[in-house]
């Protein structure tokens, strides 16, 4: 979809400053390039539901973070979501891998294609669905619309 | 590693947070949740770099200080945690020491129950483990990376050494082991989360 040095510079561009991620297989090839750039900090946690309070965390210090994490753990990711995003109305942006999105065949029946949107929706993260590498724009205007209107949201990309 | 317990001795929850609370510097931001959080709120006028973190997510106190202590590596980041908590997000422990943070002290308030739901055992705890020996959470910090662990179990040992446990270069985990406090339950709410994070941000930011 789109290479780490594009991800890497279109982050930078947005003045993100932390990346918190636990990588998948397509999101994970962005770490090199993100590592080697001055402006951006990779910080890699164990388990989805910490990136979500990792970056409250730098949000809180002044910091501008994002998650980056596989749909997978944004289901793993739930109650810290909740609780940075909605109890303490911190407005986290996220990348989220969309798993079998544009291949189908590795996993025939791969249930995130059933649960990823609507989990957002229940969550109540204004998302942005990029499934061609000519959208490289829909994050960046996405992240900054929800930076202007301090609201969390989300590009899901897909895999 | 350094070792300050006696094992038939164990710190009283509040005298072990009294003393945090004599020894904290006024630039240092304290975090607390759970029953830390529901002590520390009875010492009167909160500290602009007080976070309180209730309403929470039970566990992720740790990961809330990564992620201030990344922000401003100029600043100390105490977290107050639980046993409990703690057991809900031992990898935050790993994830610290990979994120190299100094400026990160972690407290590990083990009284081996779920206080604030009625002194459940937590799987942890010495009550859940059928003669075997409760978890070494200083072992599991030092397993994880971590080159300042200390253990108290002593209320005498912990005024004397907590500011200088505190101080030096982390990240820091000490492991406190404290009484549960008899019929305790969940901390309230001080007020709206989201003006309490606004309050915070711009205090931290000032100073």
């Amino acid at each position: 979809m789109f290479t780490g040095e594009q991800i890497a510079t279109l982050l930078s561009d947005l003045g993100v400053t932390h990346v918190v991620t636990v990588p998948d297989s397509t999101i994970g090839r962005w770490e090199p390039s993100i590592e080697r750039h001055q402006a951006l900090r990779l910080v890699r946690v164990c388990r989805e539901g910490e990136a979500w309070q990792v970056a409250a965390g730098l949000q809180l210090g002044g910091a501008t973070p994002i998650v980056m994490i596989q749909c997978t753990g944004l289901f793993e990711s739930g109650d810290a979501l909740r609780n940075a995003v909605h109890d303490w109305k911190l407005p986290l942006f996220a990348i989220i891998g969309y798993r079998s999105y544009l291949d189908q065949a590795k996993l025939p029946g791969d249930t995130c294609l059933v649960f990823t949107e609507p989990v957002l929706d229940a969550w109540r993260i204004d998302y942005r669905l990029v499934t061609e590498p000519s959208q490289l724009d829909v994050i960046r205007d996405h992240f900054t619309a929800c930076r202007a209107a301090a609201r969390p949201g989300a590009a899901l990309i897909a895999e | 590693m350094t070792r300050v317990t006696s094992a038939d001795q164990r710190i009283p929850l509040v005298a072990s947070l009294e003393t945090l609370h004599g020894v904290r510097r006024d630039d240092e931001v304290v975090i607390t949740t759970m029953g830390s959080a529901r002590e520390w709120m009875r010492f009167g006028e909160p500290h602009p770099l007080d976070i309180v973190l209730v309403p929470s997510s039970m566990g992720h106190g740790t990961s809330l200080g990564l992620g201030l202590a990344l922000a401003r590596p100029d600043r100390r980041i105490i977290v107050c945690t639980g046993d409990g908590s703690l057991l809900m997000n031992l990898g935050s422990l790993v994830s610290i020491v990979a994120a190299s943070v100094p400026n990160l002290v972690v407290i590990v308030f083990d009284n081996g129950v779920y206080e604030v739901t009625g002194q459940q055992p937590t799987a942890g705890g010495a009550g859940a483990r059928d003669g075997a020996r409760p978890v070494d959470y200083a072992g599991i910090a030092r397993a994880a990376g971590f080159d300042r662990v200390f253990e108290c179990g002593d209320v005498a040992q912990w005024r004397r050494s907590a500011r200088a446990m505190l101080d030096g270069a982390g990240p820091t985990f000490i492991a406190l082991d404290v009484e549960p406090v008899p019929g305790a339950t969940a901390p309230h709410s001080p007020g709206r989360a989201a003006d309490r994070a606004r309050r915070f941000m711009d205090a931290f930011a000032a100073r």
